[in-house]
């Protein structure tokens, strides 16, 4: 008898590989995906009893393979619709692999292309989260919807939607170059940082702290690094994630109530997570002289992780960097932070000047962002009326509970200081 | 979670000082490095010097000692380690068992303490060290 925890950590090796692999041979990611899925159904049954085999890998593709080739078989029986398919049998039956080493070839090639197909910008991003966690994670369904705090049935849809529009749109199994290459790491990029976000913080529910996601975000971070040593941007966000990850132990108290970053303490920073997100940077800066938006998010926790104190942090550099990113990435977000960064640079009053600028922005009407740092640059300028308006106003958009909490007890607190 | 791989290296308690891998062994081990990279598990890695260049320093009776290398009396000694992220106890033993090691070479598999692992008075005695590690 093998344990299912011993089978699902086997699969959690191959998986991405058998996948990518799959993709390859049928040209059809959602064929793939279910072909995989079969896969491993039958290795929980068959390794069960029989143990795990030799090769995991060779047996994974053998079943997954057959798998495909029954389904494209029926298909070509009861539609006839053998001209179709993107995929000769034949030619799929010459492709099973009889050695482990045949497997690895090009196995780079494949899970680079998976990657940009998994994450193709033709994709809603919850679709890209959805099937990069499924494809390259080997996360369920089940695990998929516990991590984003959504119903089974809602990441089922998500996936099956994703295949189909890959499969309508003609989304060809390719590995994008030059400019292309480009704009499409972006859509890739952008996947992994909304999972780890996801798991930063969630915006609704109980759970202030959902480390899983984020540590499959930064394993996916590093494999993309891994892929394009190349790309600035991979490195850049890998970096940015480390550094951000690096904070979790501290953001919360013991009693689970969220402690802002400049009250943190920080012995409970992981510095080992420092360390390797400090190293990226520095290879990220020595490949892009101008850093683009996730370097430059990277350099300004950096800003952070180098103070040893809150007191010591350098914000007229990040005052400079979210400069930087309000040119190379604009976006009322990256306001509302220059707002916080010039504040605490050059004074509240600065501060203020930027944050009122934003007052009729519609994209940050429903957040609770920009009454938070306007409550807190007001407090700060004696204005305490205006601040606990703008505290109560933020409790009142946050989705998330123990946020509310915070900003109500800032108000709260603003109260009894201001007597 | 984070798990510490280390290689206990057969017949490497008596390695002369100036022993080296050859280059098919680290070909292959290189190749091993390569997928633990591939799944983004790998943290970070070291070799180390023989025992013979090393030292030892022991602590009886309170006061520190220093012996240097090699150790005669020590059957088993590390030859490197590797720092891997991975999701459960049991993957970080498959990944162990996927190791190109040699024959009398051992790999003990190990968890990495984290600091909410620790009672709230270990934790209150760690405050104030933040740049220990740095």
């Amino acid at each position: 008898m093998t344990t299912a925890a011993t089978i699902e950590a086997v699969w959690r090796i191959e998986q991405p590989k058998l996948a990518a692999r799959l993709t390859r041979t049928l040209r059809d990611v959602g064929l793939a995906e279910e072909v995989v899925q079969d896969a491993f159904v039958l290795a929980l049954e068959r390794w069960r009893q029989d143990g795990i085999p030799h090769k995991p890998a060779a047996w994974l593709t053998r079943v997954a393979t057959n798998r495909a080739l029954d389904r494209l078989r029926r298909t070509v029986l009861i539609d006839g619709k053998h001209r179709q398919l993107a995929v000769d049998l034949a030619e799929l039956e010459r492709a099973m692999p009889d050695t482990e080493a045949a497997l690895d070839e090009d196995i780079d090639d494949d899970l680079l292309q998976l990657v940009f197909t998994a994450c193709h910008p033709v994709l809603p991003a919850e679709q890209r989260a959805a099937l990069a966690l499924r494809m390259l994670g080997g996360l369920s369904t089940p695990q998929i919807a516990r991590a984003f705090l959504v119903p089974e049935a809602t990441v089922a849809q998500r996936i099956v939607r994703a295949k189909r529009t890959l499969r309508d749109a003609g989304i060809a199994f390719e590995t994008p170059r030059g400019q292309e290459r480009r704009e499409r790491l972006g859509a890739v990029l952008e996947v992994i940082y909304l999972i780890f976000n996801e798991g930063y913080v969630t915006s609704s529910g109980p759970d202030w702290l959902r480390a899983d996601l984020s540590n499959e975000a930064m394993r996916l971070g590093r494999l993309l690094a891994m892929l394009m040593p190349e790309q600035p941007e991979a490195i850049g966000l890998l970096s940015l994630m480390e550094l951000s990850a690096s904070r979790f132990g501290a953001r919360t108290d013991g009693a689970g109530n969220p402690i802002l970053l400049l009250d943190q303490d920080r012995s409970r920073w992981d510095w080992s997570l420092i360390r390797r997100g400090l190293d990226g940077l520095k290879r990220a800066m020595t490949l892009a002289p101008t850093p683009g938006p996730y370097q430059l998010q990277a350099m300004i926790a950096a800003c952070h992780a180098r103070a040893v104190s809150a007191a010591e942090t350098d914000w007229i550099a990040i005052a400079a960097y979210y400069q930087a990113l309000a040119l190379a990435a604009p976006s009322p977000i990256v306001e509302v932070n220059r707002a916080v960064a010039a504040g605490m640079a050059f004074g509240p009053a600065q501060g203020l000047a930027i944050a009122d600028a934003l007052r009729d922005e519609p994209r940050l009407k429903d957040t609770h962002l920009l009454p938070t740092v306007r409550g807190d640059l007001l407090a700060k300028l004696g204005r305490m009326d205006e601040a606990r308006a703008e505290f109560r106003r933020a409790a009142g958009l946050t989705g998330n509970e123990r946020e509310r909490a915070l900003l109500l007890a800032r108000a709260g607190d603003d109260e009894t200081n201001s007597g | 979670m984070r798990f510490m791989m280390l290689m206990i290296h057969g017949g490497y308690a008596s390695a002369a000082p100036d022993a080296m891998p050859s280059a098919e062994a680290v070909e292959v081990m290189m190749k091993y490095n390569e997928e633990l990279k591939r799944a983004g598990v790998l943290l970070a890695l070291d070799g180390l010097h023989p025992p013979s260049t090393g030292a030892r320093v022991s602590f009886k009776g309170g006061k520190p000692a220093v012996v240097d290398g090699p150790f005669a009396e020590v059957k088993e000694v590390l030859g490197g380690y590797w720092m891997i992220d991975v999701r459960s106890r049991e993957e970080a033993i498959e990944w162990a068992r996927r190791c190109p090691a040699g024959e009398n070479d051992v790999i003990e598999v190990r968890r990495v303490q984290e600091m909410n692992d620790f009672p709230e008075d270990v934790q209150k005695a760690v405050e104030g060290f933040s740049r220990l590690m740095d």
